[in-house]
């Protein structure tokens, strides 16, 4: 019966992907401009070559044909043909993606680490001064754009202390500041709900049992509180990917980094399109994959959602 | 009508962070409709004589590189990101009422269709989905408002219609149809108005969004070309001389941060006082 649910949830994954390909072809063809023109303009290419190359791209074919054809190729996973380098866009992709990769895994490392902690905190003492601060603290994450607080910490921890450095890549210090502006971010909205969940469960029967039988606090805490509360973390993690996703982006021009921002970017300047919806099927792909994995995950580890869905 | 509003209509606005958040949001509309007898040398003439001078005399929030008052720009430019602001929040709301109203009342195969949509549109990253909107429209501050209110609009028909699940349940839309009312005369004097308070509440918190996000497109630059007193071009424009300068980013960035702060706080403290538990 689980199989049932995880088949369910992957032809769900499977469909939104889908609709998030179509949305990129239909948005394509909205466009105005001749791809062919535009991937040879810089060429000096007469018009004939230009005919030419349409056919040879099947830009005259009728458009179900081109939107099989291009749902075949991204099925391979081709991506297409950049129309300002003449590159595959798939290989372009993959050349900045480790960047991202780097700073998104890092922030999403700090950014739970820190939500959890203040969530939880918050939860503990519950209507103190500690859970006023916590909680404005995660309003005031939430609201703080990261292409701002990244321009205080640079002027703090790179122009006026001199510890790390503002921009560039390579070593883990290139890392530390980019991935502590996008992680604090995050920590806001992870916080929140982790506070929420935490303070469900501490009213729960089976929390004052533990306590009744003197079971000592931290045990609580950690096995009757903590442990419930994890699947609804790991939910809210996989959620918060989309706002990595985008956060990423700012970061990553904020901080100068190489990365899909950057290409992203630049192709949108350019109406480099097949850039542009190879970096949004790409997106599209890497949260419709995390999610899939954080639901399976809390289906597995929930005892109760497993018994409901046997 | 509006429960909330009947029942606790002291307790919101008596809270300080309430009235301080409608405060600042006040400023900013009124600093941006009166910027031209506010600040009459306009955000664009430069002065290169009083370049990059700090907050005082010069100007109270200090000059850019090009001489132009800070202060001023942000009046200015408050026309821009604030209106933008606005812009995708009505497109936000226009697209999304709709849709999820009509998916909530009349539910079956329209509702089957709508949501199935939404929700795969709700599995979409954002800032990725406003994006690749700017991508089609090409740049400009109009281009990113809509793409923003785009991008927002599944999450507002999600909202509008859980909201009217809840009020089409309620005893009185029976009674309503039993005596014989209209399925829209129902819909727009029985379940709209019992439905605002909630949508009232989330439109705020998207107003936050859609500021944010917006403002991250023009930082980009993505927006309207350079030298337009955007917050976000403005942010994006002091970096230059982050160092020397950091009023130049500094407050456009303050500017920004607290206006998103205000939506959001009004946004916690609606829902909150929707659900007092």
């Amino acid at each position: 019966m689980i199989a049932r649910y995880i088949g369910r949830r992957l032809i769900q994954a499977a469909s939104v992907l889908w609709l998030a390909a179509t949305l990129a072809f239909v948005a394509m063809k909205l466009t105005p401009g001749d791809p062919a023109q535009a991937l040879l303009a810089a060429s000096g290419a007469t018009e004939t070559e230009i005919a030419e190359r349409r056919t040879q791209l099947g830009l005259d074919d009728p458009l179900p044909l081109q939107y099989a054809r291009y749902l075949w190729s991204l099925a391979q996973g081709d991506l297409g043909q950049s129309w300002l380098h003449g590159r595959s866009v798939g290989q372009m992709i993959l050349e900045q993606f480790p960047a991202t990769a780097e700073l998104a895994i890092s922030a999403i490392i700090i950014g739970t680490a820190l939500g959890l902690a203040l969530g939880v905190l918050a939860a503990l003492r519950r209507s103190t001064w500690l859970d006023t601060a916590a909680t404005a603290l995660a309003v005031i994450g939430l609201s703080t754009p990261t292409y701002w607080s990244g321009l205080l910490a640079i002027l703090l921890f790179s122009l006026h202390l001199r510890w790390l450095p503002a921009t560039g890549e390579g070593d883990p210090r290139h890392l530390l500041l980019p991935s502590l502006v996008l992680g604090c971010a995050l920590s806001g909205s992870i916080a929140r709900l982790v506070r929420a969940r935490v303070v469900e469960i501490m009213e729960e029967p089976f929390v004052q049992a533990a306590r009744a039988r003197g079971i000592p606090p931290w045990r609580v805490l950690l096995v009757h509180v903590l442990r419930p509360a994890l699947p609804t973390a790991l939910t809210v993690v996989a959620l918060q990917f989309g706002f990595l996703l985008g956060g990423a982006v700012v970061t990553e021009s904020v901080f100068a980094r190489r990365g899909l921002g950057k290409l992203a970017v630049e192709a949108i300047l350019w109406r480099d399109l097949p850039v542009v919806r190879g970096v949004i099927v790409l997106g599209a792909l890497v949260y419709v994959l995390v999610n899939l994995a954080a639901d399976l995950a809390q289906a597995w580890l929930n005892p109760r959602l497993r018994e409901e869905l046997a | 009508m509006i429960e909330w509003s009947a029942q606790h209509p002291r307790p919101l606005l008596r809270q300080p962070v309430n009235l301080a958040a409608l405060a600042w949001l006040a400023l900013g509309v009124l600093g941006a409709l009166l910027a031209s007898p506010l600040a009459p040398e306009g955000p664009i003439a430069a002065d290169t004589t009083r370049s990059l001078l700090p907050p005082g005399p010069g100007g109270p929030l200090g000059t850019d590189l090009l001489g132009r008052g800070v202060l001023t720009r942000l009046l200015w430019g408050g026309r821009w990101t604030l209106g933008m602001g606005s812009l995708g929040l009505a497109i936000a709301v226009g697209l999304g009422l709709p849709t999820g109203l009509a998916a909530g009342f009349f539910g079956g195969h329209v509702e089957g269709v709508t949501m199935r949509l939404v929700d795969a549109l709700l599995a979409f990253p954002g800032l990725l989905l406003a994006m690749a909107a700017v991508a089609v429209l090409g740049p400009g501050v109009i281009s990113v408002a809509i793409a923003v209110g785009l991008a927002a609009a599944p999450a507002y028909a999600r909202v509008a219609r859980s909201a009217v699940l809840d009020v089409r349940a309620q005893p009185y839309v029976e009674a309503a149809r039993a005596l014989g009312g209209s399925e829209w005369r129902i819909l727009a004097r029985h379940v709209l108005p019992n439905a605002a308070a909630p949508l009232v509440a989330f439109a705020a918190t998207q107003l936050g969004w859609i500021l944010l996000n917006g403002a991250a497109l023009t930082f980009l630059g993505l927006g309207a070309p350079p030298g337009t007193p955007d917050w976000g071009a403005m942010l994006n424009e002091g970096r230059g001389y982050l160092r020397d300068a950091p009023w130049v980013s500094g407050f456009p960035g303050l500017a920004l941060t607290l206006t998103v702060l205000a939506a959001n706080l009004l946004g916690d403290s609606l829902q909150k006082a929707l659900r007092p538990h």
